[in-house]
């Protein structure tokens, strides 16, 4: 019943969606059109629909309706609500469900924020918002639908939502339960985050679009009016990222967090061309410059967070093979490839609406020091790209499946990740326009010294590697140019008589914007640093132990006590649990529980490690495995994460920073008005 | 999905029969020169650079599944005959193909992996610094000298001109 009502409001919402985009059409060369009004209610209609549609989901997977195959292969009776209910995106086609409604909501909240400001873009903004929307509700109707039901035709189960006929249904008495590595915090929170960074990109797309259709690009409107949803969406993909980076962290069992992976490629490479964007779109903003180069990018990031859901959609990355055995890859290479060929043609057709208002006066400045950053960004983009593809490509053209691991992107993005932290450090101390050497060279020197006697403190501590040392020297100058960058400020302020923290709060009060950009970069910095020490000196030991022998590694001793089995959630998860006891140069931290789970219904193992968290490091306990009869031993692992915590913390920084300079403020709403008056008084008129 | 896992565990299980009858084949020849035991980090050492040849993008050193049990089995015994960390590397690209390795060698068509990102790169740096030359070049010679006038002539004090630039800057 229910089942059958989410379907239907599918169908309605999609009704609604392809109405929107005629409405617009037909209304769009006049924009007091009551089509318009018109498509703007269907947009909201067709965000309340899916709404409905993706509760009838949650209601069958948290009611267990096991008749529905979707709720059948991902929730069962023994989780935990909050778990039925995240196994939402647990699956394919509720995933897609999810993104689907995420993306409506977007367009509907285009819709009520936009809607007076920025009238004479609206008709192509929803014509092209809800074209993306349309795709993926079509492809949850007709391909991955999540309200099909299982019935028995004679001895065979066939797939339909409506009953055919000659069947009856088949209600399986339990479900087969979320992927057990799925089951954590971290994918509570990781999936949607995403999704709300990839559908948030979206929107810039649009207006990007709309702006180029309209002949509207050459003011920079578009950039202004999305530079909030475009840093909102920025947010919540680099949360995405981070929270993905802290699950493999807690849940994969091999002591790291990111592998570049393809799936994990996947999410980054928008998230670098949606960074490059957001700086470039600076240039854009202050010089009129570069409004070719930002359209290729929002054009780039729209086209990776569609290859991403692509990638990690269609199984494609796991063999090519498996391309056609499902219509999503097909149907999404399609969509792909048509949008970016359409944004690229329109692009080239209006090439000559978008002259630069300024010219480049001098390689010294921060326009050029902006281009350099962006060339690195696109420059990681493409290795990324091409390494996760090489594969597929590999497979296509020899017939042999290669790996391109992580030491391939250490080699070809390491580096490249180097200069751009350097740029990162460098280029708030530019002046726009041109920048005297002399006077950048007297900004520079002191961090430049200090950093290179932190480095070399380093080296007399025994650190050897020269890229480490590299590492930590660029971490220290980099963070000490941008804390240099707030004392700058801090100090000013002081000569006018402010106290220290009156003047620190009043300058980032004043301007949040820039301030919180620089808070952002801290927190990149401080990521910089944990990557530094867990890439250069992760150390690991294994062994198999009996009850009171010790493992060693470094200053720390651990040593195996008992091993205990018992079992959860109604008998289908049995856990081995080990206990250990962690000591530091002979002195007792604490004990440890590793456990390796193992789950009945799906057949799958799950390690999971206790983590001693420490401010300098991680020590990180792994039970490997242990001798099921016998004199009882048991395997472990240990590895030693240095600085690895800084990445969370750096993580935490910059949600704080972008937050900072994203919230909506009186006097940013000040200049707003006074810097889009010209295209208000456009659209008055009309 | 379930059928690429029923194939794949039963691609493990024939591989994972293979093994042990190749390593039942090594204990009884090798048993004459086994040595002292070797240790499970000297195995990881060398199972870290191979890549599961069954699962996808796994390490072997880290890889639950039974199949890479007995592969770092087999990694231990042939350290313990005396082979090489180059040998053990050969061993496994000639019976499993080169996926086992984490990354690509860089010849033949495989060479394309690396060739292009830094061709790519180098592509581009031209492409900007050409971009930067005809920008500087079709600048008016008018503007080129305002321009000059606008840097900061030298007598103005670096604070109060940082601060002139952050007031200008916070009101755009």
């Amino acid at each position: 019943m229910i089942n059958d009502l989410g379907f239907i409001t599918l169908v309605l919402s999609v009704l609604a969606s392809l109405y929107a985009i005629c409405a617009a059409l037909r209304g769009r060369h006049d924009l007091a059109s009551p089509w318009l009004s018109s498509a703007r209610r269907a947009v909201v209609a067709a965000f309340l629909l899916m709404t409905l549609s993706t509760a009838a989901v949650v209601y069958g997977l948290v009611a267990g309706d096991f008749q529905v195959n979707y709720v059948y292969q991902t929730s069962s009776r023994s989780m935990s609500t909050l778990l039925k209910v995240t196994a939402l995106w647990g699956g394919q086609e509720g995933s897609i469900l999810f993104w689907t409604w995420l993306m409506s909501a977007f367009t509907a909240a285009v819709m009520v924020r936009k809607w007076s400001s920025d009238r004479p873009l609206m008709p192509w903004v929803i014509v092209v918002s809800v074209g993306t929307l349309l795709f993926f509700q079509g492809v949850s109707l007709f391909i991955a639908n999540p309200f099909t039901r299982l019935w028995f035709l004679g001895q065979d189960v066939v797939h339909s939502v409506w009953q055919p006929a000659g069947t009856f249904p088949a209600v399986p008495r339990d479900g087969q339960g979320l992927n057990p590595l799925l089951r954590h915090p971290g994918m509570v929170g990781h999936p949607p985050t995403l999704y709300l960074g990839f559908v948030g990109f979206v929107i810039p797309y649009a207006f990007a679009m709309a702006a180029l259709i309209t002949g509207r690009a050459a003011d920079d409107t578009w950039i202004r009016t999305t530079r909030r949803w475009t840093l909102i969406a920025w947010l919540f993909l680099s949360i995405g990222l981070i929270l993905g980076g802290r699950w493999a962290y807690d849940v994969l069992g091999w002591g790291g967090y990111w592998g570049w992976d393809p799936v994990e490629n996947a999410s980054f490479m928008p998230w670098l061309t949606g960074t490059a964007f957001l700086h470039s779109a600076m240039i854009q903003e202050k010089r009129g410059m570069l409004k070719v180069w930002n359209m290729i990018l929002i054009i780039l990031t729209y086209s990776l967070i569609l290859f991403g859901t692509f990638i990690t959609r269609s199984g494609v990355i796991s063999s090519v093979h498996s391309f056609a055995r499902s219509a999503i890859g097909p149907a999404f290479f399609a969509f792909i490839s048509v949008t970016f060929l359409a944004s690229l043609f329109l692009l080239f057709e209006r090439l000559g609406t978008l002259k630069s208002e300024h010219q480049m006066d001098s390689l010294l400045s921060r326009e050029a020091i902006f281009l350099l950053q962006n060339l690195l960004f696109l420059g990681i983009t493409f290795a990324t790209f091409w390494g996760t593809i090489f594969p597929m490509i590999s497979e296509l053209v020899t017939g042999e499946k290669i790996t391109v691991g992580p030491p391939f992107y250490n080699k070809v993005n390491g580096p490249l990740f180097a200069v751009l932290v350097l740029t990162m450090g460098v280029a708030p101390l530019f002046a726009w326009r041109k920048q005297s050497a002399a006077r950048l060279g007297r900004a520079l020197w002191l961090p430049f010294v200090i950093a290179v006697a932190i480095a070399l403190g380093l080296l007399l501590t025994g650190i050897r590697n020269p890229a480490a040392l590299f590492g930590y020297w660029l971490v220290a100058f980099v963070g000490l140019t941008t804390l240099w960058e707030f004392g700058r400020g801090v100090r000013a302020r002081m000569r006018h008589g402010e106290g220290p923290v009156l003047a620190l709060a009043r300058l980032v009060g004043r301007n949040r914007r820039r301030y919180g950009g620089y808070v952002v970069h801290l927190g990149v910095v401080m990521i910089a640093l944990g990557v530094v020490g867990t890439n250069f000196f992760q150390q690991e030991t294994q062994g198999m132990l009996r009850p009171g022998e010790s493992l060693h590694l470094g200053r720390y001793t651990m040593t195996y006590e008992s091993l205990r089995q018992y079992t959860l959630e109604g008998g289908d998860r049995q856990v081995t649990e080990a206990q250990v006891s962690l000591y530091r140069d002979g002195e007792f931290l604490r004990k440890l529980h590793p456990n390796k789970d193992f789950f009945l219904s799906s057949g799958q193992p799950l390690s999971i490690p206790a983590v001693l968290s420490r401010p300098g490091e991680d020590v990180y306990v792994l039970l490997v495995g242990w001798e099921e009869v016998g004199p009882s031993g048991s395997t472990f692992k240990i590895y030693l994460n240095p600085l690895v915590n800084w990445i969370w913390l750096g993580g935490l920084t910059l949600m704080a920073g972008t937050l900072l300079a994203a919230w909506p403020g009186r006097q940013q709403a000040a200049s707003w008005t006074t810097a889009r008056r010209p295209a208000m008084g456009a659209a008055a008129s009309e | 999905m379930c059928l690429l896992q029923a194939q794949r565990q039963a691609q493990m299980k024939q591989l994972s029969a293979l093994i042990s009858v190749l390593l039942l084949i090594a204990l009884l020849t090798g048993a004459a020169y086994a040595q002292e035991p070797v240790s499970d980090d000297e195995v990881n050492a060398i199972a870290k650079h191979l890549y599961c040849p069954v699962c996808e993008n796994t390490p072997l050193d880290v890889c639950p599944t039974q199949a890479c049990k007995d592969w770092r089995e087999l990694i231990r015994q042939q350290l313990s005959q005396g082979w090489t960390e180059d040998q053990i590397m050969d061993y496994f690209v000639a019976n499993y193909g080169i996926r086992v390795l984490a990354q690509p060698p860089a010849r033949g068509f495989t060479a394309l992996v690396w060739i292009l990102p830094v061709a790519g790169l180098v592509g581009g740096g031209l492409f900007l610094w050409r971009l930067l030359r005809r920008w500087q070049d079709r600048r008016p010679p008018a503007e080129s000298v305002a321009a000059g006038e606008g840097a900061a002539p030298p007598d103005i004090e670096p604070e109060v001109l940082a601060r002139i630039e952050q007031e200008v800057e916070s009101r755009f």
